[in-house]
């Protein structure tokens, strides 16, 4: 669906025309990314991390394939095919360089798109089903990132996969089984790796279908925006193309230019220095971590210290850490505040800050050694994870007095209801003419 | 429904974490963490200043030279360099006859063409550098127990990898009167040297690099065990990293077009939005 005052594919070209009647490609894209898309004219620059998440995906996919050319999933020689790209493929290094930054790139993007989603309650009614498919994307970006990790056959790549595998393990009487299952082995070794080639190929091709479903989900209500006033007038929107599309394009160069200072001036620094020495199963690093996008997960796990109630430290951990993540899928119906914006919700921004900087914190836990005083903290942190969901945001719903709401996006832009300078002469609200009060 | 279900599961995580939390800290009041000599006595790298760090570094070609007579006459005597190649070195300034005498002068595994048993003939330039020790455990046990590793990559397999490893080389000294004292467990035993460079402090590589002109130069440069300790260093960054010049010029160029295109995007940005208000 489209508002009603949604431009119409009109092709003066015969070429597109002739297309067009015969598969209505076109005017599909038109509709979706083009001038065919009404889209709020009030979106600040976080409303450019969808379009970079999607742009980060395709460098993956591309970088990707052009690795797997080279790339030989075989424990042997795994580790020396990833040098061979480093030293003698043609450009080897840059893409590998790409690919291994890029994943990191990816996960920042994917953060802050989901951070904007929890400030602006981008995931209330009628959006449920977009951040439902966006958490499913996530789940799917971990996996394909863990996996792909462990390609390279480095000692991280290894004890990475052996540690991840591991928390299945805790499950009561299955656990150990599962884990073999997994790893067809009791250990890594080169059943693992194939399979972990094999599904990380895979995936990304499922999340790209993902996101597609995740943008039709979009179409239906069309963009939120920061005020979490929804769209009721023609002056509310401009036409994505060529608003948004000259935006993005700016948005994109300025995360270009940060992806390539880094890919290409400190390619190893978001890496651990670990995975460049092959994997060696009887040689178990000091210090085993998982990369960044996974510390304050990590630091969730690590938090349960003692059994309780006779549960094991260790599965109250594993179920802790997977309830940290799934419990995003039912935020929809946690936060009951009728106000989606936190511009509009003075409460809410305050503890949504503190949530924001207690991620920061686990985050950091995560990667440090597991010693006093980051366990206390992270207890601390964990605790405060699952209370900001669970508890406070339901308690905040109820009780917070949100500030008033514009009554338009166009009053919140031009501090008067109506745009004098709009087009006369098509339906202007959303309900067509009919409704349409006299101006 | 799911409110109710989720404060309970909060309730739930939340309590045994601040339980957890609890039985942590009185743990941690009552028992004090006791100090490691890891954490008294380790020392951060000191900075090698080498000169292909910063966004314009480069190779000092001469340097890297010098860097493999130390790797050769010293270092190859325990560490492999499995990842290069002897054509390799061309990049680093040899020139073509250099390179095969250079391959020549290692003996790498080969089959003998008419009994079709193992055994070594002449390196070519395609060989890669070949494995000092059969196995593992042969280098183990010309080791004390301890294992050479390949050097190939070590700039980049340790955290801060040129600096440690300058650092490393310049760092053995007699152990620290206060470590016999305080750590007994932790003095070097009869095949561990003090290093406090290293991770545990106690390494089972003997300095390998112990007096001036321990190597002769052949461009005149003084051997000092300083310069030595530096130019080796700068030799394995480049083995780690042979394609460093490539990428950081790449980058600037890479970076200057982005930046040109982000200017005209902003401008095309602000045009096409000049009469709407937002
Ligand atoms: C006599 C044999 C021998 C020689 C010669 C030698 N090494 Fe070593 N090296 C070793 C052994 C054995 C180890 C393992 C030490 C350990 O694990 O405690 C080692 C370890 C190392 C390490 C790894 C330290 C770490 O962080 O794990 C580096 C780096 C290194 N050597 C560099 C060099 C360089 C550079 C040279 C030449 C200047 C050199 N070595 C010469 C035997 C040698
Ligand atoms: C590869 C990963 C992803 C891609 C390519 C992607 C793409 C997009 C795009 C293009 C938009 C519209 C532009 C925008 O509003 O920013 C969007 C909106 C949205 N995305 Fe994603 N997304 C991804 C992952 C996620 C994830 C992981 C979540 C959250 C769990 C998420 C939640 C949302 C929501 C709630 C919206 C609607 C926002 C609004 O209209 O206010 N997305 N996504």
């Amino acid at each position: 669906m489209s508002f009603p005052w949604a431009k119409q594919y009109n092709p003066t070209n015969p070429a597109m025309q002739w297309i067009d009647e015969r598969l209505p490609l076109p005017r599909l894209v038109y509709n979706a990314i083009g001038a065919g898309y009404p889209v709020p004219r009030n979106l600040n620059y976080f409303w450019n991390f969808g379009v970079l998440a999607g742009f980060a995906l395709v460098v993956q996919i591309i970088s990707g394939v052009i690795l797997a050319m080279h790339y030989a999933p075989n424990a042997l020689v795994a580790f020396d095919s990833v040098e061979h790209i480093m030293r003698d493929v043609n450009w080897g290094w840059m893409m590998r360089y790409m690919h291994a930054n890029g994943a990191s790139f990816f996960f920042i993007v994917i953060y802050i798109h989901m951070f904007r989603g929890l400030y602006y309650s981008s995931y209330k009614a009628p959006r449920e089903m977009i951040w439902l498919l966006g958490m499913v994307i996530y789940l799917l970006a971990m996996a394909t990132a863990f996996m792909g990790y462990v390609l390279p056959w480095g000692q991280m790549s290894f004890w990475g996969a052996k540690v991840i595998t591991g928390l299945f393990s805790a499950i009561p009487l299955i656990g150990p089984t599962l884990q073999e299952w997994l790893l067809g082995g009791f250990a890594p070794d080169n059943a693992a790796l194939n399979r972990f080639f094999s599904l990380h190929y895979l995936l990304p091709f499922v999340i790209a279908g993902v996101i597609i479903l995740h943008v039709w989900a979009l179409h239906i209500p069309g963009s939120s925006n920061p005020t979490g006033v929804e769209v009721k007038q023609q002056s509310d929107t401009v036409p994505f193309h060529p608003y948004y599309t000259a935006k993005d394009g700016f948005g994109l160069g300025v995360y270009l230019l940060i992806f390539c200072a880094v890919m290409f001036f400190a390619p190893n620094f978001l890496g651990h220095a670990d995975n460049y020495i092959p994997a060696n199963p009887i040689s178990t690093p000091a210090h085993i971590v998982p990369e960044w996008y996974f510390w304050p997960f990590y630091a969730i796990l690590r938090a349960f210290t003692v059994d309780f109630l006779f549960i094991p430290a260790k599965l109250l951990g594993v179920l802790a850490m997977f309830a940290s993540i799934l419990l995003l899928f039912f935020l929809p119906w946690l936060d009951r505040s009728p106000v989606r914006s936190g511009k509009y919700r003075p409460l809410f921004r305050i503890f949504f800050w503190i949530f924001v900087a207690n991620i920061i914190v686990l985050a950091y836990c995560g990667g440090a050694t597991a010693e006093e005083p980051y366990v206390m903290i992270s207890q601390i942190s964990s605790a405060y994870y699952f209370a900001h969901f669970l508890i406070i945001l339901p308690i905040i719903s109820r009780i917070e007095r949100p500030d008033p709401l514009p009554a338009s996006i166009t009053e919140a832009v031009l501090g008067k209801d109506s745009d004098d300078s709009a087009p006369v002469g098509i339906p202007e609200t959303r309900d067509g003419p009919a409704t349409q009060p006299a101006e | 429904m799911i409110r109710n279900l989720g404060i309970v599961i909060g309730l739930f995580f939340t309590v045994v974490l601040l339980y957890s939390f609890g039985v942590g800290a009185y743990t941690h009041i009552t028992e004090p963490a006791t100090k490691t000599a890891k954490k008294v006595f380790h020392k951060y790298p000191r900075d090698a200043g080498m000169p292909s760090d910063g966004i314009f570094g480069k190779f000092d070609k001469a340097q890297l030279q010098r860097g493999y007579g130390v790797y050769k006459e010293v270092c190859s005597a325990c560490h492999s360099l499995e990842q290069v190649a002897f054509r390799n070195l061309t990049d680093i300034g040899y020139n073509e006859d250099e390179v095969k005498a250079i391959a020549a002068s290692f003996q790498v595994p080969a089959v003998d063409p008419d009994t079709g048993e193992a055994t070594t003939r002449d390196g070519l330039p395609a060989d890669k550098f070949p494995a000092v020790y059969p196995n593992n455990i042969a280098a183990a046990a010309a080791n004390n127990n301890a294992i050479p590793p390949d050097l190939s990559l070590i700039t980049k397999a340790r955290k801060d990898g040129s600096n440690y490893l300058y650092s490393l080389l310049t760092g053995y000294q007699e152990p620290p009167a206060e470590l016999a004292k305080n750590f007994p467990d932790d003095v070097p035993g009869p095949t561990t040297h003090y290093n406090p460079y290293f991770e545990n402090l106690n390494i089972a590589m003997a300095q390998p690099i112990v007096i001036d002109d321990q190597v002769t130069y052949a461009d005149g440069t003084k051997a000092t065990v300083d310069q030595m300790a530096k130019d080796v260093t700068a030799f394995l960054t480049w083995t780690a990293e042979p394609k460093l010049e490539k990428r950081k010029q790449t980058g600037l160029a890479v970076l200057a077009f982005l930046l040109i295109f982000t200017v005209l995007a902003y401008l095309s940005y602000r045009n096409i939005w000049a009469d709407k208000k937002h």
